[in-house]
C-alpha cells in the first residue's frame, strides 16, 4: 500500500520486499525491495549475471523467493503457481524466445487468450482478439505461418502478442531489443509505448541504454543481485555508482 | 469444449460418416465371419484402443509413458478378483467400470509422482511402475493369498468382442474430443514448451495428470475384458512389459502427426503381429523388431506421414528427382542382409522345409520394404541428406 501518497496518483501494482534467491551459495537476487506503479514503464538494468532474469522469474513464479514477499495489487502472490500469476494479470516474455514453434502464429496468440484470461470468452471473441493483437504488433500478414519460420524480430513480436492475449495489467519484457537491428529496435520501442498507452504497466530488462533511457520513466539497477540504484533515467545516468559498475562498461562497449 | 472452431464442418462430416459406416460394419461383423476372425478382430481392437489411449497423453506432450502394461494389468487383476471362474462377484459391465476407475486413480497417483520428470527419466519411472506392481503382486499372491495364478470365468467370443468394441468406440471418441478441445491445445503447447505454457495461464501439472489418468481408464477397461480371454492369469501374464512398448511402437509406426495415424499403425501392426505369430512363431519377434527399427529410421513421420507425402508427390509429379544417396543403397543392402540373417536363424530352429518358407517370406518382406523405400527416393520423397549424413 502506498505510504502517505494519494492513492489515485501512485497505485502500486507490484511490490517486492526483501526479495532474495540463492542458487547454491550464489545470491542471484539479494534482499531487493522494489515497487512498480500503475501505468509506469520501469527499466531493469545491470551487468550480465546481475540477477535481472532471476527477478523476473521470481515475479512470474517460475522461482519462489526465499526469503521475501512479492505483492501484486496489494495481494501477496508469493508461492502461487505461474499459471495463477498469469491469470491474475502478469504476463511475460523470455530472454530466449519461447514461442510454440510448430504452431501457426495465430494459434500461439489464441492460446494466450484461451488460458490466460478468465473462462467465458467465446471462440469468436478469442479469434477476433487474436487477429487484433497480430495487427497491433504488425504480424497480420503472417498469421498462418508456422512460428518457427519467423525472423527473430517477428518471433519477439509474436511473444509479445501472446503475452498480451492473456490480458495482462503488468507486462514483463526480458530483453526485447536484444538481437534486433536499428530499425527493428525503433519499432520495438514504439511498440512498448503503444502497449503502455493501452494502460498496461511495463517492466523491461534491457541492455540497450538508448532504449531504456528514452522509454522508461524510472530505472532500477541491479548488480550482483543487489539493488544499487533507482531513479529517473537522468538520475541513473548521473549516478556515480551506476556509472562505475555498469554504464562505464557500457560506454566502453560503445552502446 | 467448442468443436466447431477447430474443425471445418465438412471434414467433421466426412469423418463422422465414415466412422459410422465402419462402426456399422464392425457391429454386424460377427454375423458374417467365423469365430477366428472375431477373436482376431478383438485383439486388433484392443491394440488400437491401447495405442490410441497412449497417444491421448504421450502424443502431444512427448512424454513417453511406459506405464500402459500397468494400467492394463490392473484391469486384468480387477477382473480376476471380481470375475473368477468360481462365480462372478459383480456383473461384468460394472467390473469393467471399476477397472477403469482403479486405473484412473493409479494414473492420478503415478502422474502426480512422476510427471515432473522429463524425457527418459519419465519413461524409466513409468516402466519401473509396471515391474513394481508385478513384483508386489507376485509377492502378495505367494505370501498372502497363496495363489500362484487365478482362473477367470470364460465368456462367449462375440460377447467379448462387443464389449471391446464399446470400449474401443469410447476411447476413440474421448481421444478425438480431447484432441479438439482446449485440453488438446494445452497438451500440445506443453509438448512444445512447457515453461511458456505455464506462463500463459495453463495449469500444466493439472492438465498433465488428468489427461494421463484419463488415458489410463481405457487400458484398464481393456484389461478387464481381456482377462476372460486369457482365462488363466498370473502377475507375469497380467503385467506383460511388452504391452508397455507395443503402443509406443504402434503409434510411431502409424505416425503421431494425424489423429488416425496411431489407429492405422496399430491396426496394421496388430494384424501383422497376429499373422506372424500364428504363421511364423519363431520369425515373429525378429521380423517385428527389424520392421520397427526400419520404420523409426526411415519413416520418422510414420506410415500415414509417408503415405501423405507419397500422395502429394504423385499429385504434383516427382519433385526434384534425386538419386538415392549411398546411405539408401547401404540400407537396401542391409535389408537384404537382414533377410538372409533371419533366413539362417530360422533354418536352425525348424525342420528343413518349413524354415525355407519362413526365411523366404521374411526376406521377401524385408526386400519389399526396401524396394518401396527406393521407389520413394525416386519420387523425391527422401532427398539426399535426409538421413543426416
Ligand atoms: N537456474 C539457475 N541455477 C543456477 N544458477 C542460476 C540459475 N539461473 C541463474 N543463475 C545464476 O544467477 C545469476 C543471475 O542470473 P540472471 O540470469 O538472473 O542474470 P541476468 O541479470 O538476467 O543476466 P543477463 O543480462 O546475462 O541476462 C547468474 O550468476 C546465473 O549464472
Ligand atoms: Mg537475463
Amino acid at each position: 500500500m502506498p505510504r502517505g501518497v494519494p492513492r489515485e496518483i501512485n497505485v502500486r501494482i507490484l511490490e517486492g520486499e526483501g526479495v532474495t534467491k540463492y542458487f547454491g551459495g550464489l545470491a542471484a537476487v539479494s534482499n531487493v525491495d522494489f515497487h512498480v506503479d500503475e501505468g509506469e514503464i520501469v527499466g531493469l538494468i545491470g551487468p550480465n549475471g546481475a540477477g535481472k532474469t532471476t527477478l523476473f522469474n521470481l515475479i512470474s513464479a517460475s522461482l519462489v523467493p526465499k526469503p521475501g514477499v512479492i505483492k501484486f495489487k496489494g495481494e501477496n502472490i508469493t508461492g502461487k503457481k505461474p499459471y495463477q500469476i498469469c491469470r491474475m494479470g502478469v504476463a511475460r516474455t523470455f530472454q530466449m524466445v519461447k514461442i510454440f514453434t510448430n504452431m501457426p502464429v495465430l494459434e500461439n496468440v489464441r492460446l494466450g487468450s484461451f488460458f490466460g484470461t478468465l473462462p467465458g470468452m467465446s471462440s469468436a471473441d478469442i479469434a477476433r482478439e487474436a487477429a487484433e493483437l497480430l495487427e497491433f504488433v504488425g504480424l497480420s500478414a503472417m498469421s498462418a505461418t508456422p512460428a518457427k519460420d519467423l525472423t527473430l524480430a517477428n518471433q519477439k513480436r509474436l511473444e509479445v502478442a501472446r503475452a498480451l492475449a492473456t490480458r495482462p495489467e503488468l507486462l514483463l519484457l526480458d530483453e526485447l531489443m536484444a538481437g534486433l537491428n536499428a530499425t527493428e529496435m525503433a519499432q520495438a520501442m514504439e511498440l512498448v509505448k503503444r502497449i503502455r498507452d493501452k494502460g498496461i504497466t511495463i517492466v523491461m530488462i534491457e541492455h540497450v541504454m538508448k532504449a531504456i533511457m528514452s522509454v522508461c520513466e524510472r530505472i532500477i539497477v541491479l548488480h550482483h543481485g543487489e539493488k544499487i540504484a533507482e531513479g529517473t533515467p537522468r538520475e541513473i545516468a548521473n549516478s556515480k555508482k551506476v556509472v562505475e559498475v555498469y554504464l562505464g562498461e557500457q560506454a566502453d562497449a560503445g552502446s | 469444449m467448442d468443436i466447431t472452431t477447430f474443425t471445418s464442418n465438412k471434414r467433421f462430416q466426412i469423418w463422422g460418416i465414415s466412422l459410422l459406416v465402419v462402426l456399422a460394419a464392425l457391429a454386424t461383423l460377427p454375423q458374417w465371419v467365423g469365430s477366428y476372425y472375431v477373436v482376431l478382430l478383438t485383439f486388433i481392437l484392443m491394440y488400437i484402443l491401447i495405442t490410441v489411449s497412449w497417444t491421448i497423453f504421450s502424443g502431444p506432450t512427448g512424454y513417453m509413458s511406459l506405464a500402459s502394461a500397468a494400467f492394463f494389468g490392473v484391469g486384468v487383476y480387477t477382473s480376476a478378483i471380481l470375475f473368477p471362474m468360481t462365480g462372478a462377484v459383480l456383473p461384468l459391465p460394472l467390473i469393467i467400470v471399476i477397472a477403469g476407475i482403479i486405473s484412473f486413480i493409479l494414473g492420478l497417483l503415478v502422474g502426480a509422482l512422476t510427471l515432473r520428470l522429463k524425457g527418459i527419466y519419465f519413461a524409466i519411472f513409468t516402466f519401473g511402475l509396471v515391474l513394481l506392481i508385478q513384483r508386489f503382486l507376485l509377492w502378495f499372491e505367494m505370501n498372502i493369498t497363496a495363489t500362484r495364478g487365478r482362473f477367470v470365468a470364460t465368456l462367449d467370443n462375440n460377447y467379448i468382442y462387443y464389449v471391446m468394441l464399446v470400449i474401443f468406440v469410447a476411447t476413440l471418441l474421448t481421444a478425438y474430443f480431447i484432441r479438439r478441445s482446449r485440453f488438446g491445445l494445452a497438451l500440445q503447447s506443453i509438448g512444445e514448451n512447457e515453461e511458456a505454457a505455464a506462463h500463459i495461464g495453463i495449469n500444466v501439472t493439472l492438465v498433465k495428470v488428468i489427461i494421463f489418468a484419463i488415458s489410463a481408464v481405457f487400458m484398464g477397461a481393456a484389461g478387464a475384458i481381456m482377462a476372460s480371454k486369457l482365462i488363466y492369469i498370473d502377475p507375469y501374464i497380467a503385467f506383460n512389459p511388452l504391452l508397455s512398448f507395443m503402443p509406443v511402437l504402434m503409434a510411431i509406426f502409424g505416425g503421431l502427426g494425424q489423429f488416425y495415424g496411431p489407429i492405422i499403425g496399430a491396426a496394421v501392426f496388430a494384424y501383422l503381429q497376429e499373422f506372424l505369430k500364428t504363421e511364423f512363431p519363431f520369425a515373429y519377434m525378429f521380423t517385428f523388431g527389424l520392421v520397427l527399427v526400419m520404420v523409426m529410421v526411415f519413416m520418422p513421420s510414420g506410415l500415414v506421414g509417408m503415405i501423405q507425402r507419397l500422395l502429394a508427390s504423385l499429385k504434383e509429379g516427382p519433385q526434384e528427382k534425386s538419386t538415392p544417396s549411398w546411405t539408401l543403397i547401404f540400407s537396401f543392402l542391409f535389408g537384404i542382409l537382414g533377410g538372409l540373417v533371419s533366413w539362417f536363424i530360422f533354418r536352425e530352429r525348424r525342420g528343413a522345409r518349413v524354415h525355407l518358407k519362413v526365411g523366404g517370406v521374411v526376406t521377401i518382406i524385408v526386400i519389399a520394404f526396401y524396394l518401396i523405400l527406393l521407389l520413394l527416393a525416386y519420387l523425391g520423397e527422401l532427398r539426399s541428406g535426409y538421413f543426416g549424413i
